[in-house]
């Protein structure tokens, strides 16, 4: 099987800076695009997917479980069998990722959604 | 309290509606004016995802936007009416009698339209039919957010 693609969709640069986040602390450079809705209509998000996707398979982060960056990705994965989406994309779930990347998108998607779950909570005072 | 923004966004609902417009106005229900959307559960499933539970969805083709509108400006809580695209707010403004403003929040690049606004692109014969819908007396501002300045149709057509 061979190795995902993790595809962040974000709002302004929020995925550009989560993709130098990940390659500051991992090194690892090669697993992750990262694409912005900023000007973008939804057929130029589809556009910017459609690209940063390419022809294997994936797993698209996005940002918030709604709006722009959602309904682009999740038109996309609605005609790619081998692409998934997760929601609420955050640092720590691409972490997991990026280590994690040769089994199938739905469990990639399932597994960073656990990853990144576990990473948010109240710490103690 | 009624319709509160009518809005042309060719993204049509997500955070600059839902957050942005959402939060300030607080809105307790979105018309969302499409009729393609209308037509596909799987798309309002969709949309209905970026709006928090407090905040009802109501989608609409133009003919029932037309027939549901004064519906909608009666309701004594604030609303947004949302479109995607200039061909359903001209239908709309041309099949019904309430439309007074029409708020352009986003129209991107796509092949023929020239840039405007950050967030405006138009070619010139969509600029020109801005212009004839404030001729019937809509008036129409260009806004992403709230805390922007409403710029004038003239200053960006």
């Amino acid at each position: 099987m061979s190795e995902l693609r993790g595809v962040i969709v974000s709002h302004a640069a929020v995925a550009d800076a989560l993709v130098a986040a990940v390659a500051a602390i991992t090194g690892i450079r090669d697993a992750l695009v990262a694409i912005s809705n900023e000007g973008c209509g939804n057929d130029a998000l589809a556009e910017r997917l459609r690209d940063a996707v390419g022809a294997g398979p994936a797993v698209l982060f996005v940002d918030l479980p709604g709006g722009s960056c959602l309904t682009s990705a999740a038109r996309y994965a609605k005609h790619h069998a081998d692409v998934a989406v997760v929601t609420g994309v955050n640092l720590a779930m691409l972490l997991d990722f990026v280590f994690h990347r040769d089994v199938a998108p739905a469990d990639a998607a399932r597994r960073a959604v656990d990853a990144g779950a576990k990473a948010i909570r109240v710490t103690a005072a | 309290m009624s319709l509160a923004l009518y809005r042309i966004d060719d993204r049509l609902i997500h955070g600059q509606v839902v957050v942005g417009w959402g939060q300030p106005l607080d809105v307790a229900f979105i018309v969302l004016v499409d009729d393609e959307v209308r037509e596909s559960e799987w798309e309002q499933d969709l949309y209905r995802m970026g709006v928090p539970p407090q905040i009802d969805v109501i989608f609409a083709s133009v003919a029932e936007a037309v027939t549901r509108l004064d519906e909608w400006e009666r309701d004594r809580r604030v609303g947004i009416l949302l479109v995607g695209d200039l061909d359903t707010a001209e239908a709309l403004v041309a099949q019904s009698n309430g439309i007074r403003r029409f708020n352009v929040g986003g129209i991107h690049h796509r092949a023929g339209r020239s840039e405007r606004l950050r967030y405006v692109y138009l070619t010139d014969d969509e600029a020109s039919r801005l212009k004839r819908l404030a001729g019937r007396g809509v008036e129409i501002t260009a806004q992403d957010v709230p805390s922007a300045r409403p710029i004038p149709l003239g200053e960006f057509t």
